[in-house]
């Protein structure tokens, strides 16, 4: 047998890994939720579209871009299973039949725009058309309820606090949607779209006061008035600021970059009103879940290597379609 | 309602069965689109532009479905296993992780310069996304099998109880993820994948070739185009079906060392013997030979010491130790029975008809034997059934292990997990994959029907990017 010496008792660097680990798995989520999100946002915003033209357009803006934003949910599930095996499989199992919705949604999203380009005809392209927008509504409002429920232990299926969240992430990635539109498009399409953005922010904002007075009232336990989570409502108020007085002044593209803090301060309030449980349902914390050292150090090797690799391709991808949808582009 | 044990082990297989279709379809296409795509970039023969963008489109759909299906089997591990998922975690979730990072990640982003960015990117970067999704997919290939070739040949880990539960530990990474069986696997896999493809690609063009009675000096549009895709086809196959057999000769002795429950099953061995012989063609008599296949009492043509022989690469006298040997209960031998004979059979089916089309590509018939062109299309979809049978060798004869030896597939099923909740979700997988499986049989038989683009089309392509000086291909 191979001797790992110190590498199979000691973390690495002497980091606190366990802590860090669980910051990588809610910062991998956040990636998920900004990038998926703005094509969620999408999907939500083409609803309201009923030009032929203009529908191809908001397909051709996120072709390029869904398949690899979408994999950020696979690396999510991956980290946390080995990170946390105990959570992944606690957490997925007790949310059994809310994971396999999720997973219906995503492929309805997945699927529709694929299927809407084979067929011009009238009655196909509104069924698809129609199925794009339930999968990207879905997706987004069933992982807000799956956040919710993560973070206060709710075992069932549904819950009017997983609800409420849930309406958030819509109305958030509605948000990004919108700011990546305005960026991506231009004519009459780039104002109908940069109309919808304050109503969703205000939408957002709305949802997540109620959350908080919530978790004020009911939850004290989770330290909501603490100071780093008045810090994050602080930074979201402020990004949220911004992303109005950006669209009211037409810089679109730093109105879109708001959105990751939005996002990451959404995410790092989850992350930091759960720690230091890992699963509040069972009482499991990151101390509990995590695995042993000499796994963690290898998956913290490999992970130091390749994200940033990973980064690396998403900015050839993102430089190599930037710039405004082209009309007439179609999706493949 | 269900067992949950019973709804979860078929769901995972039902979702498997589907999801394996399109990995084997973009990991087969790989290594084709970059020749494709090398060649369009150093040569002026449209032919090569064609044949990328057809068959960019297939290898396209087959990735959307591909993405969506495997999202499901990386939740399921946790939905459905988690007893598996929290015991095994250290070791099984690593290679997971890494695969999202270090493969599906480059397939995923660099499929969308690929498919969209062909006028947008220099030569030198398409060349690179081409290599680039292609290298991804096979890399995906790497982690999945090291995880799965753990559960057959275990190494590298300590056992241990925390609370009554069973423990899993890594101790000796090296060992565990380079075990014996990897190599075999994913050789055996990596190129059942470029054969299916073959397969399928040669079905195609005869199926073209066929109908629309194209010749070798046909100059109609697109005439070429199938030409071309069946010979590039055929000369893959002639490499790749003998490989596959020879390869699993040896693959067998391997199982026969490290899993003897599974190969008994294989070879439906149940008393301890020696001198075993292989019927490679059991011709059941009885429903209950079908059901219940005992070697000793089949009828077919029984190779005296045969499967003697491939257990202990070449003595007819080897002793294959039965299945009533075993402490453990057998695995469901007929479906281990009866897949192995189908994959074999099949295999052998692939070199015969890849030796037949090389005979009439050396008599210059390869356009007129109408028979074979009926024949490679009776044959497009059976490269993939081949792999769908070896797979459920492979994972129907480890059980009941789920980790061989170590843990039972029984004991991995989520604790709280209900039987009306386990039911719902696989009607409602056979529903919802069935409509998925008949949606991408539709968008793929559409994209055939209408062909590669004209040679018009990818001229007037060329040209009209030609002005940004981003495309040098004609």
């Amino acid at each position: 047998m191979t001797d790992y010496g110190a590498f199979a008792t000691d973390p690495l660097f002497g980091l606190p890994l366990q802590e860090l680990w669980f910051g990588l798995v809610f910062f991998i989520l956040g990636m998920f939720l900004f990038l998926d999100g703005f094509d969620f946002g999408v999907g939500a915003i083409f609803a309201t579209r009923d030009d032929d033209e203009e529908r191809e357009t908001l397909l051709a803006a996120i072709g390029p871009f869904w398949d690899g934003n979408e994999v950020w949910l696979v690396v999510f599930g991956g980290a946390l299973f080995a990170a946390f095996p105990a959570v992944y499989a606690n957490l997925f199992s007790r949310h059994y039949l809310l994971m396999f919705a999720i997973l219906g949604a995503l492929i309805l999203r997945g699927l529709a725009p694929e299927m809407y380009e084979q067929r011009h005809d009238e009655a196909w392209q509104t069924w698809w058309g129609r199925a794009f927008v339930v999968g990207s509504v879905s997706a987004p409002f069933l992982l807000g309820v799956f956040a919710a429920h993560w973070l206060l232990g709710v075992e069932s299926l549904l819950s009017l606090p997983g609800v409420v969240v849930g309406l958030a992430v819509v109305a958030l990635t509605v948000v990004a949607g919108v700011g990546f539109l305005a960026m991506k498009t231009r004519g009459s399409l780039q104002r109908d779209v940069a109309d919808y953005g304050p109503r969703a922010m205000a939408a957002y904002l709305a949802l997540v006061v109620v959350t908080l007075g919530y978790l004020v009232a009911v939850r004290p336990d989770l330290g909501v008035l603490a100071p780093i989570p008045l810090a994050l409502v602080v930074v979201s108020l402020a990004a949220a600021a911004g992303y109005l007085l950006a669209l009211r002044d037409g810089r679109y593209t730093l109105a879109f970059a708001t959105v990751p803090v939005l996002v990451f301060a959404f995410v790092a309030l989850v992350a930091t009103l759960m720690f230091p449980l890992a699963d509040p349902a069972t009482g499991l914390t990151v101390a509990d879940a995590i695995v042993s050292v000499l796994p963690l150090n290898i998956m913290s090797v490999a992970s130091a290597l390749l994200l940033p690799l990973v980064f690396a391709y998403f900015g050839i991808l993102y430089s190599t379609f930037s710039g405004p949808i082209e009309t007439g582009e179609s999706y493949s | 309602m269900l067992d949950p044990v019973i709804a979860s082990r078929l769901q995972f297989a039902l979702t498997t069965i589907v999801h394996i279709i399109f990995p084997v379809m973009s990991m087969g296409l790989a290594p084709f689109l970059i020749y494709f795509t090398w060649k369009d970039i150093r040569t002026d023969d449209p032919v090569y532009e064609q044949l990328r963008r057809f068959w960019t489109k297939i290898f396209a759909v087959s990735f959307v479905v591909g993405t969506v299906t495997g999202i499901v089997l990386e939740f399921e591990f946790g939905t459905n296993f988690a007893a598996f998922s929290t015991a095994a975690g250290e070791l099984f979730g690593g290679p997971l992780a890494t695969e999202g990072m270090m493969a599906f990640m480059l397939e995923a982003t660099f499929l969308g310069v690929f498919v969209f960015g062909r006028e947008k990117v220099s030569d030198a970067l398409y060349m690179v996304s081409a290599v680039a999704v292609g290298l991804g997919t096979w890399l995906s290939a790497v982690w999945i099998l090291v995880a799965n070739s753990w559960m057959q040949t275990p190494r590298g880990y300590e056992l241990a109880r925390e609370s009554g539960q069973l423990v899993v530990s890594l101790v000796d990474p090296i060992a565990a993820y380079a075990n014996p069986r990897f190599p075999w696997m994913f050789v055996h896999m990596q190129n059942a994948a470029v054969l299916s493809v073959a397969l399928f690609m040669a079905g195609v063009a005869a199926y073209h070739v066929w109908q629309r009675g194209i010749d070798a000096d046909d100059d109609r549009e697109g005439a070429r185009f199938w030409r071309k895709t069946l010979k590039i086809a055929l000369v893959v196959l002639l490499v790749t079906a003998p490989f596959q057999a020879i390869h699993g000769d040896a693959y067998g002795r391997h199982v026969y060392e490290t899993q003897p429950q599974k190969f008994a099953a294989m070879e439906a061995v149940w008393e301890t013997d020696s001198y075993v012989p292989e019927y490679i063609f059991a011709i059941p008599t009885s429903l209950e030979h079908i059901t219940d296949p005992r070697a000793k009492e089949l009828l077919g043509i029984g190779i005296p010491g045969g499967a003697s022989w491939l257990a202990s690469g070449g003595d007819p006298q080897a002793e294959i130790t039965g299945l009533n040997e075993f402490d453990t209960e057998a695995p469901p031998v007929a479906i281990v029975f009866w897949s192995f004979r189908l994959m074999v059979a099949a295999g052998f089916w692939f070199i015969l008809l890849a030796f037949w089309a090389a005979y009439r590509w050396w008599t210059d018939d390869l356009y007129d034997d109408d028979l074979l062109h009926k024949a490679f299309v009776g044959s497009s979809l059976l490269g993939i059934f081949a792999v769908e049978v070896g797979w459920i060798v492979t994972e129907v004869g480890r059980q009941p292990w789920v980790i061989q030896g170590v843990l039972k597939t029984a004991d991995g099923v989520s604790p709280g997990l209900t039987g009306f909740e386990a039911t719902l979700t696989l009607v409602g997988f056979a529903v919802v994959y069935s409509g998925l499986l008949a949606l991408y049989t539709y968008v793929i038989r559409r994209i055939i029907r209408e062909g590669p683009p004209s040679v018009d089309e990818t001229a007037a392509g060329a040209e009209t990017a030609s002005p940004a000086g981003v495309t040098g291909d004609d």
